[in-house]
């Protein structure tokens, strides 16, 4: 009877066992769902563009699904993604993204907000050969370690402002530019400071300053004072939000004149919308903006994107949201260029993408960058007391000219 | 480059004037978090926070379309209640703790308020603005931002009153009372309970005077709470407990200091400057008592 027993208890073990790992090897498609899974932050200091990104993320999963799904093997597929909120803290998204591969059984990844919890997630993804494509890591330092089953669909962060040092270039007259930056010590900034020394060498220019701001600095007086007491042709200042808010307050408040002024996360900190006309000239890097031609089945354009993105969240789309919608796109077409659920065969359907999205046109290059998209630049300009950004590069695209130099506090009313 | 202070010498005026009305910011900051160490034997981990919940109520009012300066009423008069009630429901129950305890208890309440704050506000970084203009000084060539006169101009208005207030009131001198010998004071009649929950009351709303004019001068977040923690520790540390002349001056010494080391040694180092700063006049310090001591044997 003993016996009996021990016999059934290993027999019913067994069977667990099996199905255990069956369910665990098939966990990515349930039924008729395609499942990924992805740590975002819903709350810590990332959450307004978390939010951002898991919004861009929802939209493109609703719209596939409504216009029929993913088709692998002549059969018909839904997203679904499971959250999980990392507290913008990077040690939680690794673990996050652990839990959702051994746990949840998650076989395709999407990307987290920030590249610094990118940096924390990709190792994990790695590690059990999951292929995760993200959408809001830039930082260069990503695309150099030899990562396989990494896509990002956004330009790597050195070439945000790389543009505006060969616009100053050439309104120079072709003559080398004098250069003076600051940049926050964080991945981001640092690789965009790397893309300004690439374009100051191949340009001959010089920078005469290069601060390197503390991250819980909101004080940038002194680098002002120097910029107004050496007179450079540029001043490029990263420092995500904060930087750009900080840079416009104290740069009106100080009256530094200066002919260009270029930055990164205009949009995100809403510049010309809290600093109104004290931001007007300030040029900005952008991933992606509303006015660009590129076109999608799904999502149309731009501009289509915008006013169905309002519709359904009620604010206009930040460039976070829309490079994450094109995440999903991204992932639908190489499944069914797969035409297979095997992670290794789709992720080599991923590395071979080359497409065009609403975003922009999508190809990998060696590291998992999007090469094939370029970075724009737009300026902010006042009308009376509105204030908005204005496409002036590449002048494919432009829809206003750009203007320089920007003139003097004395003579702006 | 390092060098240009010495090859613009204007510059070190605007230096000098950037550091002296920055730091008397932050002694105000300071003073607040010297008075309830002093009285109640707690280092506030919230400080930072209270600054920041204040400057949220300034920016709130500007949202609202009332001038954010007025925030320097308002301000302080819901932050005195805000921390009258952090008191009653937390601090009153580590104030007889060890230090530790009470590092720990402020250390949860800093988590907590950001998180609120984050939940209300969002973790967008925002700026009130207070269009007050510029003075130019010296054929343009140094700018003082009048937001930060003001802010200058209305620290030391709050920093007198104060004063005044804590010589002449009964409130007051129960207050320095206590802070000499809390057991004495309660023998004679002091109600300490309620001396703690106002000292507390004051220092939150002291935080809110500070957080209201760093709406108009720097910048609001969640999550930028711990520098002005990290500063007024220092000056406390430096100008030592309820002396304010002590702590005006360790205020303004340190803006200067700051503002200094990142001309001369660049913006990146200037934190650590100021970090090296603290470990010197410890260091320094402790050598001095040393010496006291030997003197006593």
């Amino acid at each position: 009877m003993n016996k009996l027993v021990k016999l059934f208890t290993i027999f019913i073990s067994a069977i667990t066992l099996t199905i255990a790992s069956i369910s665990s090897s098939f966990a990515k498609v349930e039924g008729e769902y395609i499942v990924l899974g992805s740590a975002i932050s819903l709350t810590g200091k990332y959450s307004s563009n978390g939010v951002h990104t898991q919004n861009g993320y929802n939209m493109a999963v609703e719209r596939i699904n409504k216009m029929g799904g993913v088709n692998v093997g002549g059969k018909s597929y839904k997203f679904e993604i499971i959250y999980y909120d990392d507290e913008s803290n990077p040690k939680r998204a690794a673990q996050l993204a652990e839990r959702l591969i051994k746990q949840d059984g998650v076989h395709y990844m999407l990307g987290p907000y920030s590249s610094g919890l990118t940096k924390a997630i990709a190792p994990v993804t790695e590690k059990y050969k999951i292929p995760m494509v993200e959408a809001n890591g830039a930082s260069r330092s990503l695309f150099t370690k030899g990562y396989k089953y990494l896509f990002a669909v956004l330009s790597p962060a050195n070439q945000y402002l790389e543009v505006a040092i060969d616009l100053a270039v050439e309104k120079n007259g072709g003559k080398p530019v004098r250069i003076a930056q600051a940049f926050e010590q964080d991945a981001f900034s640092q690789d965009v400071r790397l893309g300004i020394l690439d374009a100051a060498k191949r340009t001959g220019s010089e920078i005469i300053i290069d601060d390197k701001l503390p991250k819980e600095l909101n004080d940038m007086a002194a680098t002002l004072a120097k910029v107004k007491a050496t007179k450079p042709d540029v001043l490029v200042v990263s420092g995500h939000t904060k930087g750009a808010l900080t840079a416009i307050r104290q740069i009106s408040e100080m009256k530094v004149d200066v002919p260009m002024l270029a930055m990164t996360h205009c949009d995100a900190a809403k510049l010309s919308k809290q600093h109104g006309k004290n931001s007007e000239y300030a040029l900005c890097a952008s991933q992606w903006h509303k006015n660009l031609s590129y076109k999608d089945k799904f999502f149309g354009g731009g501009k289509k994107y915008d006013r169905d993105f309002k519709k359904e969240f009620g604010y206009a789309p930040p460039y976070q949201s829309a490079e994450s919608s094109a995440a999903l796109l991204v992932f639908k077409d190489a499944f069914e260029r797969a035409n297979s659920f095997d992670r290794d065969k789709v992720r080599d359907a991923l590395k071979t993408t080359d497409m065009q999205t609403f975003y922009g046109n999508i190809k990998f290059g060696p590291g998992g960058q999007n090469v094939a998209k370029p970075m724009i630049l737009f300026q902010v300009r006042c009308k009376g007391d509105t204030c908005e950004n204005k496409v002036v590069a590449p002048t494919k695209w432009a829809s206003d000219k750009f203007y320089h130099p920007i003139p003097k506090w004395s003579e702006r009313s | 480059m390092d060098l240009l202070i010495f090859q613009a010498p204007i510059l070190m005026v605007q230096a000098s004037l950037d550091g002296i009305l920055l730091g008397i910011l932050f002694a105000l900051i300071a003073y607040g978090m010297a008075l309830q160490w002093g009285v109640m034997n707690i280092i506030n981990i919230a400080q930072g926070d209270l600054v920041i919940l204040g400057g949220y109520i300034a920016y709130t009012m500007y949202l609202v379309g009332i001038h954010p300066a007025w925030g320097v009423i308002v301000s302080p008069i819901i932050m005195y209640f805000v921390g009258w009630a952090l008191y009653k429901l937390v601090i009153n129950k580590v104030v007889d703790r060890d230090l530790f305890i009470s590092i720990l208890a402020t250390f949860g309440i800093a988590i907590v308020f950001q998180q609120l704050m984050n939940f209300v506000f969002g973790a967008d970084v925002v700026v009130a603005q207070s269009e007050y203009g510029t003075t130019m000084l010296f054929d343009n060539s140094v700018t003082l931002p009048n937001s930060k006169i003001f802010a200058a101009f209305i620290s030391v208005i709050y920093a007198i009153g104060l004063v005044i207030y804590m010589r002449r009131s009964r409130l007051g001198r129960a207050i320095r009372a206590t802070a000499q010998n809390a057991r004495a004071a309660k023998i004679l009649g002091v109600d300490t309970e309620k001396v703690y929950a106002a000292t507390f009351g004051i220092n939150a709303a002291l935080c809110g005077i500070a957080g209201a004019l760093i709406s108009i001068t720097l910048t609001l977040h969640p999550y930028v709470g711990l520098p002005y923690t990290v500063r007024s520790f220092m000056i406390v540390i430096v100008a030592g407990l309820g002396n304010l002349p002590a702590v005006a001056l360790s205020g303004m010494g340190l803006g200067l200091f700051e503002e200094f080391a990142d001309y001369i040694l660049g913006t990146e180092f200037r934190i650590g400057a100021v970090f090296m700063l603290l470990v010197f006049i410890l260091v320094y310090r402790r050598f001095k008592l040393s010496k006291k001591r030997e003197y006593l044997k």
